[in-house]
């Protein structure tokens, strides 16, 4: 059983697919429902359980081009409500950096994107949704009707039932092009400099590292939604990597290469489509396989207190030689989620990848969590395949409160993991 | 503005094909055994062919009552005016060893997937005919192409209704009416829920329904799906039947 982080991981004994979103619950347990398959690690994976796909769950029921209103089944993707609904002007409020994820799934990790700062995350944006129940309930959760199974569920891992459909609220755009400014930075004085300015004047934003630099360096990035400019964007044949390659080709030689062409490459500028500008790896399709057939894991944090505890973080990556071209941060806003489990909070968000060297890797991680720990910040459940029990309820204050609302039927491997490890 | 009639539209290849329809902004009407399903899948197409002012209605009819067969073409004539192309693709995959065992079994199952086919195209026949144009299309399968050991009631029903278009297309090229058999491959859809998809051979509904679709827009005449069956099959059918008869197919 591989999810997008191709590491290996205990299968589903049978893997289900609803008919419908009126079906019932597969007789198996534990349930767990698996959407695309973005999530990295085991969070989307139920290692001798049953398997529920929700892709098969990808009906549209309605849309008011008027008001923006959305309400689709849970399986649908996020590419599909944007091909459906950007030709009539407008857009997901949120999206995170894969356009590739089901409703369900951005709901159940309570995915955020580079517009943080001011929309908060996709949950924020979710009028309510139907959660079927292991006991056959159905129920309609939104801010006044089931509010904390609401609550629960957005950023609940898929542990409190299925969600069966949801009904989301679209912002309106005038251009489906985004103008874009790029800037270099050295040191992270800098970095708070640019961003600061970049959260004031931008909807979008986000920096790259260099994780390997001595001295922190990297690109700030920011953009908005042109005000009238009419540029369809242009349908990119995506690349593929066809197979998983048997090694990695991420390792110190190539990434300082990278690293160092792609700080000095010429800087994008202006207007351009939205897809290369919030969803670059959307453009490689399987880029998950260059990592090779150990796989790799995803590192996301958010480290609250400023400058120092990410300073620390990242001459931690740079000694340690390890990382990848994939190295990036944003700072998340203060804008509450209705999640008890989600996330994003106030702080820096850093997400690297990092090739599966064993042992090595992880003692990398040991240093680094205790890092994120020290600071008050949390791991991304989303992507995490390691997080120590420990780490994983010192980060979730709501952790708590939320085990009153799993359903008793649902689990996961993460979830077995970390909860049964104190 | 295409009115489409679909019979089995509940069917995972019928209904992407019925998606594709909608964003061009068809009149569909929608026929399948499961009012609640239909509704469904009514809904998504109306969102997605909302900016395109798409319909679409349901009527809900077992396919294998052939007496109802009328009531459900006058009900569709009505809504959809004229017909420009009808879609036969309801059907079900027989366990054979379950066939063998229930002689009943084996006669529902020809009833099913080729009689009820070959009811509905007699009449759909005729609307085309008198109206002199149109597209008449239903789903066969390669196994209608030659009787193997694990499938040979579901290919007998198949290869029924294949000769059955035959004559049709003989009949109706005058008429300048295109009689098209879609011969599907493994497609992944919950008629094969019980397979293991692994493999280059199997094929999404959507890729399947693409092909069909512009297939029936071209007045094509058989298609094979995706494309390579047509020589798998070519190969298969010129296996001498000395050889054929000995192998575990």
């Amino acid at each position: 059983m591989r999810s997008w982080g191709n590491l290996a991981f205990a299968a589903a004994r049978e893997v289900v697919r609803l008919p419908s979103r009126s079906a019932c619950l597969p007789a198996g347990r534990p349930l767990l429902a698996w959407g695309n398959g973005r999530s990295y690690g085991d969070v989307c994976v139920n290692g001798g359980g049953t398997t529920i796909h929700t892709r098969s769950l990808d009906r549209f029921m309605a849309f008011d081009a008027a008001s923006g209103r959305l309400r689709v089944e849970s399986g649908v993707l996020l590419s599909e409500i944007l091909d459906l609904v950007t030709p009539q002007g407008w857009f997901l409020p949120v999206t995170p950096g894969t356009r590739f994820v089901t409703v369900g799934g951005a709901i159940a990790n309570d995915v955020h994107g580079k517009n943080h700062h001011r929309e908060g995350t996709f949950g924020r944006h979710v009028v309510g949704f139907e959660l079927l129940r292991s006991e056959g309930e159905r129920l309609y959760c939104s801010a006044t009707e089931n509010p904390e199974f609401f609550a629960a569920t957005i950023g609940g891992l898929g542990l409190t039932g299925l969600i069966t459909w949801a009904e989301i609220d679209l912002r309106r755009v005038s251009s489906l092009s985004i103008i874009q400014r790029q800037e270099r930075f050295h040191g992270l004085r800098q970095f708070f400099d640019l961003n600061h300015q970049a959260e004031l004047d931008s909807e979008h934003t986000v920096a790259w590292i260099d994780c390997l630099a001595a001295q922190p360096r990297g690109i700030m990035i920011s953009g908005n939604h042109a005000e009238n400019e009419d540029s369809s964007p242009r349908p990119a044949r995506a690349l593929n990597i066809p197979l998983t390659l048997p090694f990695s080709v991420v390792n110190r030689a190539t990434l300082s290469a990278f690293n160092n062409a792609y700080f000095h490459r010429p800087l994008a500028q202006g207007p351009g489509p939205y897809g290369p500008f919030l969803y670059p790896l959307d453009g490689i399709l399987h880029w998950n396989r260059l990592h090779g057939r150990a796989g790799f894991f995803q590192y996301q944090c958010v480290l609250p207190g400023g400058e120092a505890p990410l300073a620390e973080f990242l001459q931690t990556i740079a000694a340690s030689g390890e990382g990848s071209f994939l190295a990036v941060l944003k700072t998340f806003g203060d804008v509450a989620s209705p999640g008890m489990l989600s996330f994003p909070m106030p702080g820096s968000d850093l997400a690297f990848d990092f090739p599966n060297r064993g042992a090595t890797t992880l003692r990398l991680f040991d240093r680094l969590d205790a890092i994120v720990a020290a600071a008050g910040g949390r791991l991304y459940a989303a992507k995490d395949a390691r997080m120590p029990a420990a780490l994983f309820r010192s980060g979730y204050p709501g952790l708590e409160r939320f085990t009153q609302f799993v359903d008793p039927a649902f689990s996961s491997s993460f979830w077995r993991r970390v909860m049964e490890q104190q | 503005m295409k009115s489409i009639l679909i019979i089995g539209a509940t069917s995972a290849i019928a209904e992407h094909c019925a998606r594709l329809w909608a964003t061009e902004g068809a009149k569909l009407f929608l026929v399948g055994r499961n009012a609640e399903r239909l509704a469904m899948i009514a809904d998504d197409l109306r969102v997605r062919g909302q900016a395109h002012g798409v319909q679409a209605a349901t009527f809900v009819m077992d396919a294998t009552d052939t007496a109802s067969h009328q009531a459900m073409l006058d009900a569709a004539l009505a809504h959809l005016g004229k017909l420009d192309a009808a879609l036969i693709a309801h059907g079900t995959l027989p366990d054979q060893k379950a066939c063998e065992a229930s002689v009943d079994m084996t006669l529902a199952e020809i009833a099913g997937n080729g009689l009820s086919v070959i009811a509905l195209a007699a009449r759909l026949a005729n609307v085309f005919e008198r109206q002199g144009s149109g597209c008449l299309a239903a789903i066969g399968s390669v196994a209608g192409d030659r009787g193997r050991q694990s499938n040979y009631t579901y290919g007998a029903a198949k290869a029924l209704v294949d000769r059955f278009f035959e004559g049709l297309r003989n009949r109706l090229a005058p008429k300048d009416v295109s009689v098209l058999l879609i011969k599907p491959g493994f497609v992944d859809t919950p008629m094969t829920a019980a397979f293991d998809k692994g493999g280059p051979l199997w094929a999404t509904p959507d890729r399947v329904a693409r092909e069909i679709v512009a297939a029936m827009a071209s007045g094509k005449q058989v298609l094979y799906t995706p494309w390579f069956w047509r020589w798998i099959l070519l190969i298969i059918r010129h296996i001498p039947e000395r050889i054929f008869v000995r192998l575990k197919l």
